[in-house]
């Protein structure tokens, strides 16, 4: 299954939860998600089922004023 | 209320707008509208928001100005140095704009009887710099159902968010952020290249005045993601957490 992470490509073998595809990507918390510009809440992370194609963004919290 | 002679010339160039006009002007006129944090974001946003009009500001912070505020805190001058920011904010928007009322609380936002104050107030914008802060607004805004419009900016990245919390599906901060910690990067620590505050606290302005003039706004349940070093713009649509602590109905 092919989806993106920030816009590279990557090649899933199985069906695998979000949060383990964005933590195999490196992500370190925190951070939010969004899968096809859709924004997935943290409480659902673990159960969010991806799709062929999917474009997942890793977000990373700006707090600067 | 009536826009006086005087008021007619100087907002005449938002008179002329379909999507303002007098009917806009004069709400703008009406509103108070919350500035916390008195910075690199704060600033640009209080200058246009005095500029354009809007009838009351309340200014929040408990800062002097510093040396190395200077390089983008746009309403202090070299002769301010160790004044206070509310305080030399609110000179230089009064000279700005004499037709509006300016209040200066020289105070954190959390001793500033912040639940209080903003029962009255029409929006709420976030110009602080760390996460503490930005939880504190958020909740309170939340609880009073006042509109936030939460900005942000480091090194070249800038973040929008606009919670409409008079409509009951409205994300919130916390749902978007829900687990920062105190040592997250702000301004002081990690560098932010000056015009990104400029870009980010206009828009702020921006959107205020929107929902100041139509009760709503096209950013709001949005989070605008800004790159300076590629000028780019992201923008993801936001829903609300059923499990948020702040504002979850599971919870
Ligand atoms: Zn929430």
């Amino acid at each position: 299954m092919k989806i993106t992470v920030n816009g590279q490509a990557i090649e899933l073998t199985q069906a695998q939860p979000l949060l383990k595809v964005v933590e195999d990507f490196g992500a370190l918390a925190p951070f939010a998600l969004a899968v096809n510009g859709q924004f997935v809440p943290k409480s659902q992370h673990q159960a969010f089922v991806l799709n062929e194609g999917d474009m997942i963004d890793i977000l990373s919290p700006v707090q600067g004023g | 209320m009536q826009l006086s002679s005087q008021e007619q010339l100087r907002y005449s160039r938002h008179l002329l707008l379909d999507k303002i006009g007098e009917a806009g002007q004069l709400k703008l006129k009406k509103s108070h509208v919350v500035i916390v944090g008195c910075g690199g974001l704060g600033c640009p946003a209080a200058l246009y928001l005095a500029a354009s009009g809007v009838g009351e500001l309340t200014l929040i912070d408990a800062d002097n100005i510093e040396l190395s505020n200077l390089q983008r805190q746009i309403l202090y001058k070299t002769n301010h140095l160790k004044r206070s920011k509310v305080q030399t904010a609110a000179n230089q928007l009064q000279a700005l704009n004499p037709e509006i009322k300016l209040n200066t609380i020289e105070n954190t936002v959390e001793n500033a009887d912040f639940s209080a104050l903003i029962n009255t107030a029409d929006i709420v914008l976030d110009c602080t710099d760390n996460a503490a802060s930005r939880y504190f607004i958020n909740r309170a805004c939340w609880q009073q159902q006042v509109a936030l419009v939460s900005g942000a900016a480091i090194r070249g990245e800038g973040q929008l968010m606009v919670f409409n919390f008079s409509e009951q599906s409205s994300p919130c901060y916390q749902c978007v952020y829900p687990d920062l910690s105190e040592e997250n990067l702000n301004c002081s620590n990690a560098g932010v290249v000056s015009p990104v505050l400029g870009i980010i606290g206009s828009m702020q302005a921006l959107e205020a005045i929107k929902l100041l003039v139509d009760k709503k706004s096209s950013q709001q349940n949005k989070l605008l993601c800004f790159d300076a070093w590629q000028m780019s713009f992201h923008q993801f649509n936001l829903i609300a957490d059923e499990h948020c602590k702040i504002c979850g109905k599971n919870e």
